[in-house]
């Protein structure tokens, strides 16, 4: 879970950096660029799928044999160290992959809201125009909002899953721990800023089609 | 002072539980909380009622028989304290005090406070040792052993094997227990022949045992009556890697 | 009867080679239709079970904890002693053996002691083996420090949880045998009786403490590792649970006690803060290497120890002996404290404490490095007294912390009756009238370790295996007698908890067969001590019923016996004139104040045998022959 987890991080930093080429208006120019190389786009789709698939495989496998280990039945029971994040991986993660198909529907396989789609658009240059796609959809509140809510469960299942992949590799100590777990948070914030920033930009119109 | 406490109580194993509200009066600031208890059983047995089953032994916080939850926290509010070594003094007049058994499926209730913790043995019994026959070993300076190495390893030897991880933990996880004793006798030349196995056959066993996994969330560090500390559980991971590398165990 | 302890010939050093010599062995494809019943999982427990199970007997171990580490060998603290002479400052084998039999008070069989002197080099060898973490010096070598006045560094030691490490190794050693499946694991399972056919041990009958079932087990040899009995006194350092049970009834059965009345005193225990009080708490004694124990040199001095000056305080022991000072041997301290409390001098509410006071020495050193060398006993210190004894004196008072009384045993550790071997603190065999510090580790692991896989292969050899089933009717009287006992108890249905009789004997106990005791108070304890067991028969309240998990009704067992036990403890202090080790009669003493030992009448073994619950035992003896060592008084002026 650990490795897939990291691996899936690696994609989401890529990804968060992608999108910011909207801001210096080159997302067109990116995605363009990207579907030049096939083999690098469905490589990546191949190899996400099947991380995704073991992720899901091994946390929904591993909540419900915790599950069994601990029926939880205290009438009284204080977590000292525990989270919110921490105790609610399996739903964060669950939301995540609920907007994974809502997403890959929305902006990938143009299923929702088809009329806005790039591909149906096309820039000066004859480009789709995937920014005007982008835009477009995050002016609309619900479609924004769903985003957020999205990637507010990534920032909760990253703040406990960075930090926690890095002990359950063994790739800590005593001195890394607490650096580790605040490096964690500071990535998932991050990460968290980086891809709110576009739906919440454009929603509050700063950047206009 | 004088509390309100509300203790489960279970007559067997099968029996349904349920948490009994009793008084604990004219307890003084000197008591440890197991005196405490002490004091309300002999009440409770002068009015006739069964006294309150709990675990306990030798009372100065090393043997590690003592298990209650006290509050929702392992062996209660002190920090790197058993119950037994838990002074009243840390409470207030008129407080109300749950008490819970540890709480896990690897830890089923025998009466009361009383678990199970025999799964914890079955650990130590699948490699928590060093495969040694009594006599034909070298002389004890014959292997020598950094200072930090040593330190390291006693640091994991300190578990008493109380069991207060596994009931901190919200997924009945053993995993700083087992973590513990591999990791005292990883740092250690003594133990490194075995280490592979070691790691192999503990975690192995941690599964059978009914215990779930570790999913990171330290509450056993914060409970354990000893601090050993979570970084022993990467360091068993790190073991675990290293069997798994090699031999493809 | 003149009881022979069968010690072999030849001079000291060769006597242990020699006599495994002459010991017969069993073939190895013999061993596995063995059965030896071990009772007790302590370091001598486990560490017999782990080497016979080794050896391919089949063990089954006993234990009445719920897992088999929590013997009370784990709250050893300090550490234990080994002729290493690692530090290269003079010791050896026999400076060991002469400063274990001198620390004895010459009360200890010379043979014995050397044997643990020799063994307890392979102790430490055996235990850096399985894992144990003792403390190492920088450049990776063991390290050692002095320890309860020694005057050489034989002491091993892991951090301040040397009993621990050790227990932990052992039990490490016997777990591996119970995956191996030659030992058999009994938790939670208290043993009632010894089984004896024809006069010899085969078996015991136990008590199921979760479902209260009786059973019994059939052996061809019993091994009995259930450590001591300072819970006689109520209020000790041994844990709630540790009992005489299984030793009382090995001696109702034929096995003699000896020398119930050397019962030791620790002097740095925490002092009792009132009734409620359930257990004592020993503070290591390493804490008397810088701390200087005092009292206010007026009777009634009140005032709070900082506000007393210099001139006012009384530092007692630095006083009284001045050579070893505050590190005067245990029943010296002991003594000397209560000495001041009797005056009047005693600090803290109850009046019975003395000043531990470290100011002194955290002047000279500096906080810092007090605080590394007994950090840990100060953090337990306030954990329980709510004090910071970095900046006040803590506040001690001695306890009963170890007996060296027990069973009676031969060389081999075997008792009286044939087949019945006692281990460890359960036994008489090595401390004499006085233990030194970090010798009980040592004794229960030679014990368990090196000693008994030798001896017991001796009379198993002489035995033919299986020889007796549990269908035997010896075995069904003895269940159904542990039955009737249970009954019984169950049946008073009275009015006081069993505590309370327990608090009453301990009372008994400590007043009149405590640290000092006189003909008069133990006169008076011979009649008290019936009295109160008359009561507790009849008037003890058990609530719940014998087949299920009742503490209250394991508790009462215990007590039962303790409250017979007692009677015998006074009986051998009583008979004994003389002062000695941990044995300390008011008549016999110096004119200042110090123990008078009389060798001509007394240095022998008292070995007492039962002779029905209404008669006096009686008393046998070994004489003790010292032909390596002169006994000589013990100053340490």
């Amino acid at each position: 879970m650990a490795v897939t987890g990291q691996v899936m991080i690696l994609f989401v930093l890529i990804h968060v950096l992608g999108n910011s080429t909207l801001f210096v208006g080159g997302l067109n120019a990116y995605a363009e660029k990207l579907r030049s190389i096939p083999p690098l786009v469905w490589a990546t789709r191949i190899v996400m799928l099947a991380m995704l698939i073991v992720h899901v495989y091994l946390s929904i496998r591993l909540t419900l044999e915790n599950n069994r280990a601990n029926p939880e039945l205290y009438a009284v029971k204080k977590h000292l160290k525990a989270t919110f994040a921490s105790k609610n991986m399996i739903w964060t993660g669950l939301v995540i992959g609920a907007f994974l198909v809502y997403h890959l529907l929305h902006f990938t396989i143009h299923v929702i809201n088809p009329e806005m789609s790039a591909s149906m658009n096309v820039d000066a240059l004859g480009r789709p125009d995937v920014s005007a796609m982008v835009i477009a959809n995050f002016q609309t509140f619900s479609i924004s909002l769903i985003y957020i809510a999205a990637m507010i469960a990534l920032l909760l299942h990253l703040a406990h899953g960075i930090q926690s992949s890095f002990q359950t590799l063994g790739l800590n100590n005593d001195r890394m721990l607490p650096l580790i777990i605040k490096a964690g948070s500071i990535v998932a914030v991050i990460l968290f800023m980086g891809y709110i920033s576009i739906p919440a930009i454009i929603f509050l119109e700063l950047i206009k089609g | 002072m004088d509390l309100t406490l509300y203790v489960w109580r279970q007559k067997g194993p099968e029996q349904p539980g349920r948490l009994e509200q009793y008084r604990a009066g004219n307890i003084s600031a000197e008591m440890s909380f197991l005196e405490m208890l002490d004091v309300v059983n002999d009440d409770l047995i002068r009015k006739g009622v069964e006294p309150i089953a709990f675990d306990h032994d030798c009372r100065e916080g090393i043997c590690g028989t003592c298990s209650q939850v006290i509050n929702g926290v392992p062996h209660g509010p002190e920090e790197r304290t058993t119950v037994c070594q838990l002074h009243m003094r840390h409470f207030r007049d008129g407080d109300s005090i749950y008490i819970e058994p540890w709480r896990a499926r690897a830890f089923p209730i025998i009466k009361d406070l009383i678990v199970d913790r025999s799964a914890l043995d079955h650990l130590i019994q699948a490699g928590g040792y060093v495969s040694v026959h009594t006599g034909g070993v070298p002389d004890a300076n014959a292997i020598l052993i950094s200072k930090p190495d040593a330190d390291m390893s006693m640091d994991a030897a300190e578990c008493i094997g109380c069991g207060a991880c596994v009931a901190a933990c919200p997924n009945g996880s053993a995993m700083l227990f087992t973590a513990a004793k591999v990791t005292q006798l990883a740092m250690l030349p003594q133990g490194r022949p075995e280490a592979k196995k070691r790691v192999c056959m503990m975690t192995e066993e941690m599964m059978k045992e009914g215990f779930g996994n570790c999913s990171n969330h330290y509450e056993c560090q914060a409970a354990c009556p000893k601090g050993i500390k979570v970084s022993f559980i990467a360091k068993l991971n790190r073991e675990f890697i290293k069997a798994f590398d090699s031999h493809g165990e | 009867m003149i009881l022979d302890g069968k010690c072999p010939s030849g001079p000291l050093p060769e006597k242990w080679d020699r006599h495994r010599r002459s010991l017969k062995l069993v073939n190895p494809a013999n061993k596995r239709k063995y059965r030896i019943i071990v009772v007790g999982t302590g370091l001598a427990g486990a560490s017999a079970a782990a080497t016979l199970g080794e050896l391919g007997y089949n063990v089954d171990v006993f234990c009445y904890q719920d897992s088999p580490r929590r013997g009370h060998s784990i709250a050893a603290q300090g550490g234990i002693n080994a002729a290493k002479n690692y530090p290269n400052d003079g010791d050896s084998i026999f400076r060991l053996f002469y400063d274990t039999v001198k620390g004895g008070d010459f009360r200890a069989r010379e043979a014995n002691v050397y044997r643990l002197a020799q063994v307890s080099n392979n102790i430490i060898d055996q235990c850096v083996a399985q894992g144990v973490p003792f403390a190492r010096d920088y450049a990776g070598y063991l390290d050692n420090r002095s320890f309860g006045g020694a005057q050489v560094s034989r002491t091993f030691y892991a951090r301040g949880q040397t009993g621990q490490q050790l227990l932990l190794g052992a039990y490490s050693a016997m777990s591996r045998q119970i995956k191996a499946g030659t030992v058999r694991l009994y938790p939670r399972t208290e043993m009632l009786d010894l089984v004896t056919v024809d006069g010899e041990a085969k078996g015991i009958t136990v008590r199921d403490m979760v479902t209260g079932e009786i059973a019994s087990y059939a052996g061809d040899a019993v091994c009995l590792c259930t450590g001591g009995y300072a819970n006689v006194f109520y209020l000790s350092t041994n844990a709630m649970g540790s009992n005489v049970t299984a030793a009382y009834r090995a001696y109702k059965k034929g096995a003699f006690f000896a020398n119930p009345c050397y019962t030791q005193i620790h002097p740095t225990c925490i002092p009792v803060s009132g009734d409620h009080q359930s257990k004592l708490t020993l503070m290591s004694e390493s804490l008397r290497n810088d701390g200087r124990c005092w009292v206010p040199g007026e009777k009634g001095d009140n005032r709070p120890p900082h506000e007393i000056p210099e001139a006012e305080r009384d530092y007692y022991l630095e006083r009284k002996y001045p050579g070893f000072g505050n590190l005067a041997p245990r029943d010296i301290a002991s003594r000397s404290a209560k000495e001041v409390c009797g005056e009047g001098r005693g600090i803290g509410s109850s009046g019975y404490g003395v000043y531990l006071d470290f100011a002194d020495a955290i002047k000279r050193l500096g906080e810092n490095v007090i605080r590394e060398r007994y950090g840990n006993l100060f953090e337990m210190y306030e954990r329980i007294t709510g004090e910071d004894a970095y900046n006040r004196p803590m506040r001690i008072y001695p306890a009963p912390h170890y007996t060296m009384g027990g069973l009676w045993v031969d060389y081999n550790l075997e008792s009286t009756l044939p087949g019945l071997f006692v281990l460890g603190e359960a036994n008489f065999s090595d401390h004499g009238a006085n233990r030194l510090g970090a010798s009980a580790l040592m004794q229960g692991l030679a014990d368990g370790y090196f000693i008994i896989p030798y001896t017991i292969a001796d009379y198993l050899a002489r035995t033919a295996p299986g020889g007796v089933s549990t269908g035997n009717a010896e075995f069904r009287k003895s269940a159904d007698d542990a039955a009737d006992l249970v009954k019984r108890l169950l049946s008073i249905n009275g009015k006081r908890t069993v505590n309370d009789f327990h608090r009453e004997l301990g009372r008994i106990m400590w007043d009149d067969a405590g640290m000092a005791r006189s003909e008069e108070g133990l006169e008076q304890a011979l009649k008290k001590i019936p009295e109160l067991r008359d009561r507790f028969w009849n008037d003890v309240k058990i609530i719940g019923s014998g087949y299920e998990l009742n503490q209250e009704l394991e508790k009462a067992g215990r007590v039962a016996d303790f409250l017979e036990f007692g009677e015998l403890l006074v009986l051998d202090a009583l008979h004994r004139n003389e002062s000695c080790g941990g044995h300390f009669r008011v008549e016999y003493q110096t004119a200042d104040g110090e123990a008078r030992r009389d060798d001509d009448n007394f240095s022998y073994v008292a070995a007492w045998e039962f002779n029905g619950s209404d008669k006096r035992p009686v008393l046998h003896r070994e004489p003790l022959a010292f032909e390596n060592v002169v006994p000589d008084v013990r100053s340490y002026k």
